[in-house]
């Protein structure tokens, strides 16, 4: 326990600085700071929008992956970890390789066009990043399920689609929800690969975490009181997946 | 915590259980203290790798103060001033020199919070006069210039071929106003609007498609392409001349930034500082600074 604890405290040891070294009227300047705004309703939107994309591909994604013993599938769940342990500016830099102007993936836009400096670009980069969490914590919730439900339920005569919405789907919510939650947590703190590959341009593609690196530039105070806000929000969406995920499982009872 | 208790071999149970307390509470100061020192450098460039700055009093002097010399400088001087090592050891040998290249502002909050430092070289002297008045360093001097320069991308090399041309690019990247290659930037926009018409500012600015954190940032977007053209200082260009075209700004439009140099207050080997500072001022130095890309000191520049 003491050393359990040990680790809890260092974790909360810096929001716990941050908080401390920001008095009240800090905070609430930095509420009414000119990129705060704009900042935050970008972050929100292209968040949101990530994590339906993560969700609607990587649920059937992570699902394949639980379900094939074929070695190229083992293969594919290695290459779809990777962008988690790639350093993000290096993931920026990548996606402009691929996605730039001069990308490989460049003969798909009209000459001299790219989606680079674009809000979909803020997409893309948190999709790249953030994925990973998603799919890995999926993949372990199918791979956990009970099989001989799913084969009773085929003996029964249900079809795979049904076996998939009725049982499989219901009984794995806990680990996507944990994995949504991750995910959602990491695209809202992307900076890296986002500033190399959409740029920084308010109400555009400065989220949150570039505006507090833009304020960090000309007043600490200011890049202090806009994290509180990111933790804030942060802490509050934590909060509400939490007993959102806890909800199913007191019902069983 | 050995040497701790090796030296009480034989305390009393009360004494142990005093101890163990004591023991917990340091391993929370330790965990407290570790904290800070990430919060102090918190937001770091991954592209920067950097040694964490001592810490301020725990470390027992040593034995031969003079023998370390710490320096932090604009992450721009990284070349120069590693070159600028060299010639150092030649006339101090056995002197490590240890650098910390990070942001101007970055290196202002990490000396705010206490980092340890001889020599403070800043590419801004806003930063350096602030820290002035909060009494961090000493007296500071300009040792050297940087000028900034247009740089275009190949595909359009052909198109914008001086500031005037600007307004063409279909994509401009600057610095953020907040960092100050941005400001320089701004300012060298303004003046523009004055001879090349009173929406030149505008008109450029309706085609920047990010206000970048920093130099780097700008050059990379220019010379992959991405960007049809930046403003960035000439001491950046390095490798990246080969990738981008180079337009000089005309001096009378131009705004040049001034790199202060300061001894540090309170670092522990002062006379190895004021030694760099002789090295940097000296014609030797002046001449590295030139080879990195820096303008020739202006000989107005007096000590502030």
């Amino acid at each position: 326990m003491g050393v359990g604890s040990l680790l809890a405290l260092y974790l909360a040891a810096p929001v716990m600085g941050l908080v401390a070294a920001t008095p009240w009227g800090d905070f609430v300047m930095g509420l009414h700071h000119p990129l705060v705004w704009p900042a935050l309703r970008l972050s929100v939107v292209t968040t949101s929008i990530t994590l339906v994309i993560v969700v609607s591909f990587g649920t059937p994604l992570a699902w394949t992956l639980a379900r094939s013993t074929s070695r190229a599938w083992r293969v594919v769940e290695v290459f779809v970890q990777l962008p988690a342990v790639i350093p993000p500016a290096v993931a920026g830099v990548a996606l402009l390789l691929s996605f730039g102007r001069r990308g490989l993936f460049a003969w798909l836009y009209p000459r001299g066009w790219s989606v680079t400096f674009s809000t979909a670009a803020v997409i893309m980069a948190e999709v790249f990043v953030s994925a990973p969490f998603f799919i890995q914590s999926a993949t372990s919730a199918f791979r956990r399920l009970d099989r001989n439900s799913i084969i009773v339920a085929r003996t029964l005569g249900a079809f795979p689609l049904r076996v998939f919405t009725r049982i499989e789907l219901p009984l794995a919510v806990p680990g996507l929800l944990a994995g949504a939650a991750m995910s959602w947590a990491r695209s809202l703190g992307e900076f890296g690969a986002t500033l190399m590959f959409a740029g920084n341009l308010s109400g555009k593609t400065q989220t949150l975490p570039l505006a507090i690196y833009t304020a960090f530039e000309s007043d600490l105070r200011a890049a202090q009181a806009l994290s509180l806000v990111l933790i804030v929000v942060a802490f509050g969406v934590l909060v509400v997946v939490r007993s959102v995920s806890a909800a199913p499982r007191a019902r069983e009872r | 915590m050995k040497a701790f208790d090796s030296q009480r071999p034989r305390s009393s149970p009360a004494a142990r259980r005093l101890a163990k307390p004591a023991r917990r509470s340091i391993a929370a100061l330790m965990a407290v203290c570790l904290a800070s020192v990430v919060l102090a450098l918190g937001g770091c460039r991954t592209e920067k790798p950097k040694p964490a700055p001592p810490p301020a009093k725990s470390a027992p002097a040593p034995s031969k103060p003079e023998q370390k010399l710490v320096v932090f400088a604009a992450a721009s001087l990284r070349e120069a001033f590693g070159k600028m090592a060299d010639e150092f050891a030649k006339s101090h040998a056995g002197v490590s020199v240890t650098f910390n290249f990070a942001g101007t502002q970055e290196i202002r909050t990490q000396l705010e919070q206490g980092a340890v430092a001889d020599v403070f070289a800043s590419a801004d002297e806003r930063h350096m006069k602030a820290l002035k008045d909060a009494g961090k360093v000493e007296m500071w001097s300009v040792f050297t210039e940087n000028e900034p320069v247009l740089v275009v991308s190949n595909e359009q090399r052909g198109t914008i071929r001086s500031l005037a041309d600007l307004p063409l690019a279909n994509r401009i990247v600057i610095g953020v106003e907040e960092v100050p290659i941005g400001k320089y930037t701004l300012q060298i926009l303004d003046k523009a609007s004055a001879s090349l018409g009173k929406d030149f500012r505008a008109r450029v600015e309706a085609r920047v498609a990010s206000r970048e954190l920093n130099v780097r940032q700008v050059l990379a977007k220019v010379s992959l392409g991405e960007a049809d053209a930046g403003i960035v200082y000439r001491s950046d260009l390095g490798v990246a001349k080969a990738s981008v075209a180079v337009v000089t700004i005309p001096s009378e439009l131009n705004v040049i930034a001034k790199y202060p140099i300061a001894i540090v207050k309170g670092g522990p080997s002062p006379a190895l500082g004021r030694d760099w500072l002789s090295l940097v001022l000296s014609s030797d130095g002046q001449g590295i600074l030139q080879q990195s890309g820096f303008m020739a000191l202006s000989p107005s520049v007096v000590p502030h």
